[in-house]
């Protein structure tokens, strides 16, 4: 079944969530995950690929947390706080991954710190929440479209282009959460 | 004062503040992209940014850096950023900052514009007082 014939967003998250983590990010991810064969075809490249996934994987770890901090923060009311949950499930999905792909790149991946530095005393309502959320995707955006044209293999430059869509997701609809438009220019930088 | 000077002064007024805008906000953008990885007042997976012009690359107490930032020599001022803005894996290899670069010259200096600007925001003045 493709998502394509999907009639409802509920249905494709159902799908979605009963596959194995590894398909979670779809066709361009399992790029990443599901060949072994990507670290053998790597080259010269290899470990500066792997320095690049590891410091995605560094900020796939602190939006993890970060919304971890919205979650517990009771700031955010339904359908918002399923919504952060929902996005950070993706970037659980991100950082499985590239840890994974960290390790058979032969590197080793960075683990989440003990603690993170975030501006709490600014976060007093559910705006403020959903505003610095979207800060944060949106480099998310700027950091993998940085790093797209960096990859040895350009079959990590796929899977990190297919990361940054849904992380441009993420930032288009917090956006509009806050009032904004939700898509604002037709490049991102 | 007469109407002529009035207007003048407003005129000035209104082109002096739009000039102040102009000096921040194209930088203030450009440092959006940089959000997922640092902040002004500390730091995240990168180092902080306040007081960064004339620090010494790779000599933030705390942050772990690449060693390859620690060794680089680099004293971060206009010229140097500029270069390491421009291609920071180039200028400096086996930085963990693994991003392309920002091409466009007059976005790297609105940045560093703003960089300045933003080390008198109040997040960072607070960051240059001695604890007590």
């Amino acid at each position: 079944m493709s998502f394509l014939h999907l009639t409802h967003p509920q249905e494709a998250r159902r799908l979605f969530l009963g596959q194995s983590g590894l398909m979670l990010s779809g066709a361009a991810v399992a790029l990443l995950a599901g060949r072994e064969a990507l670290a053998a075809k790597t080259g010269d490249g290899k470990a500066q690929d792997s320095q690049i996934l590891n410091t995605a994987l560094g900020a796939e770890l602190e939006a993890i947390a970060a919304y971890q901090l919205g979650a517990e923060s009771k700031l955010l009311q339904q359908p918002v706080l399923d919504l952060a949950l929902s996005f950070q499930g993706h970037h659980k999905a991100h950082a499985e991954l590239l840890a994974k792909t960290v390790e058979k790149l032969g590197g080793k991946p960075v683990v989440p710190k003990t603690a993170y530095n975030f501006p709490v005393n600014q976060l007093k309502s559910q705006e403020d929440v959903l505003r610095f959320a979207a800060r944060l995707e949106q480099g998310a955006v700027s950091a993998y479209l940085g790093a797209v044209p960096l990859f040895g293999n350009r079959e990590l430059s796929k899977a990190a282009a297919s990361i940054l869509g849904d992380e441009a997701m993420h930032w288009a609809v917090l956006r509009q959460a806050v009032g904004e438009t939700p898509v604002p220019m037709a490049f991102v930088s | 004062m007469n109407t002529y000077h009035g207007l003048l002064l407003v005129v000035l007024a209104f082109a002096a503040s739009a000039h102040g805008a102009s000096d921040k906000l194209p930088g203030e953008q450009v440092y959006a992209r940089c959000a997922a990885c640092h902040a002004l007042a500390y730091d995240r997976v990168g180092p902080r940014h306040c007081g960064l012009l004339g620090r010494r690359a790779g000599s933030v107490p705390s942050f772990a850096y690449s060693p390859a930032m620690k060794n680089s020599g680099l004293i971060w001022d206009e010229k140097t950023l500029d270069r390491f803005l421009a291609q920071p894996m180039k200028v400096v290899p086996g930085t963990a900052m693994t991003y392309d670069g920002i091409p466009d010259p007059k976005e790297r200096s609105d940045l560093i514009a703003y960089l300045k600007y933003a080390n008198d925001a109040p997040e960072c003045r607070a960051l240059r007082i001695p604890p007590h």
